[in-house]
């Protein structure tokens, strides 16, 4: 099902989430959040922009367990726990994150 | 006549670079390609079988592509083996009359 | 804890010729998720998995190199590779990447999870296992 972004067409799979990474743009992220019915927050951004350069560094999306740690080495105890990154990303905060970071669903995610 | 051999495997896992060596003439070109790229570095229990059979007068050349993918500089590979591109590849492949691939 | 298990993972394989290595990787990411006790081994030509400078985009494969320093992050930092194959290999430890982990119960402070072991350490590993997975 392609995406569309202002006329242009986006692959996507069955889920959701973007064929080829090199199609991510900032507003490719907040159509993909839009088709979700959600919207995208500084709060999202900072989980978003970490989990990309997460991925450019190690080739993979992290696991839920590695990202809430990390984020709380990165942005403080108050934001690395499930509960606040739940509340962002409600559908799971790896695989609903990854989505709109344009990664693949992170390794191990079922 | 002459022809190219390409090997594909580690001579350290596989025996496809002895049984190739054991019945290359000496006018043969060995190509190393994929995971076989490993067996053209210098200062290994592989190498001392490659510098035999080159100086009985096999070419030995070793793609550099699959080098640079496995981390493995071109100061680690042995005297003996020139390094050819994809380009260098296909360029033996035509100097050569047929090529034995030891799959 | 008492049904916590040991996983020895044995990889044997050069990269991109083959699958497994990358096939290895992926299921220690995946099995890291369990908190069992993990340890990986790198022996024969296993040990070129973790060369330096990888560079894969001429052949068209993904640089997987770059994952194994995320290992420590899924607390696997238990790697043991063996000194033999290195020599054989003409390697040494110099030309593997370095790979640390953070210890919880030392103030996060950062150690290596490499062990340069022999054959008779290897053994000892190999015994330590309830679980044993090649690759």
């Amino acid at each position: 099902m392609p995406l569309d972004v202002n006329g242009t067409n986006y692959e996507t799979d069955e889920e959701g989430y973007l064929s080829n990474l090199s199609d991510w743009s900032p507003e490719v992220a907040n159509a993909l959040a839009a088709s979700d019915d959600a919207e995208l927050g500084e709060n999202h951004w900072e989980v978003i922009n970490f989990l990309r350069e997460y991925y450019e560094e190690y080739q993979i999306a992290p696991a839920v367990r590695v990202l809430t740690k990390a984020i709380g080495k990165r942005l403080g105890k108050d934001k690395g726990n499930s509960k606040y990154l739940y509340e962002l990303f409600p559908y799971g905060p790896a695989k609903q994150a990854c989505k709109y970071a344009g990664l693949p669903k992170p390794t191990g995610c079922v | 006549m002459s022809t190219l051999h390409t090997v594909n495997k580690s001579a350290f896992e596989r025996n496809s670079l002895e049984s190739c060596l054991s019945v290359c003439k000496a006018n043969a070109s060995v190509l190393l390609i994929e995971d076989a790229v490993v067996s053209a570095l210098q200062n290994t229990t592989i190498s001392e079988q490659i510098s035999a059979a080159a100086n009985t007068g096999v070419k030995f050349f070793a793609l550099s592509e699959d080098l640079r993918a496995r981390g493995l500089s071109d100061r680690r590979v042995m005297d003996e083996v020139t390094l050819v591109d994809y380009a260098g590849f296909v360029k033996l492949t035509t100097e050569n009359d047929r090529v034995q691939n030891w799959l | 804890m008492s049904d916590t298990k040991t996983f020895v993972y044995i990889n044997r394989k050069a990269p991109y010729g083959s699958i497994y290595a990358l096939e290895s990787l992926e299921v220690v990411l995946i099995g890291a998720a369990f908190e069992q006790d993990v340890k990986l081994v790198f022996m024969d030509d296993g040990v070129f998995q973790l060369t330096n400078n990888q560079d894969p985009e001429s052949i068209g494969m993904k640089n997987f190199s770059k994952t194994y320093a995320a290992l420590g992050d899924y607390d696997v930092n238990q790697i043991y590779i063996d000194q033999q194959s290195l020599e054989q290999r003409g390697l040494s430890l110099d030309d593997l990447q370095a790979l640390v982990y953070e210890d919880e119960d030392d103030d996060w402070a950062e150690k290596s999870s490499i062990h340069l072991v022999n054959r008779e350490e290897l053994s000892e590993i190999i015994e330590s296992a309830d679980v044993l997975l090649n690759f």
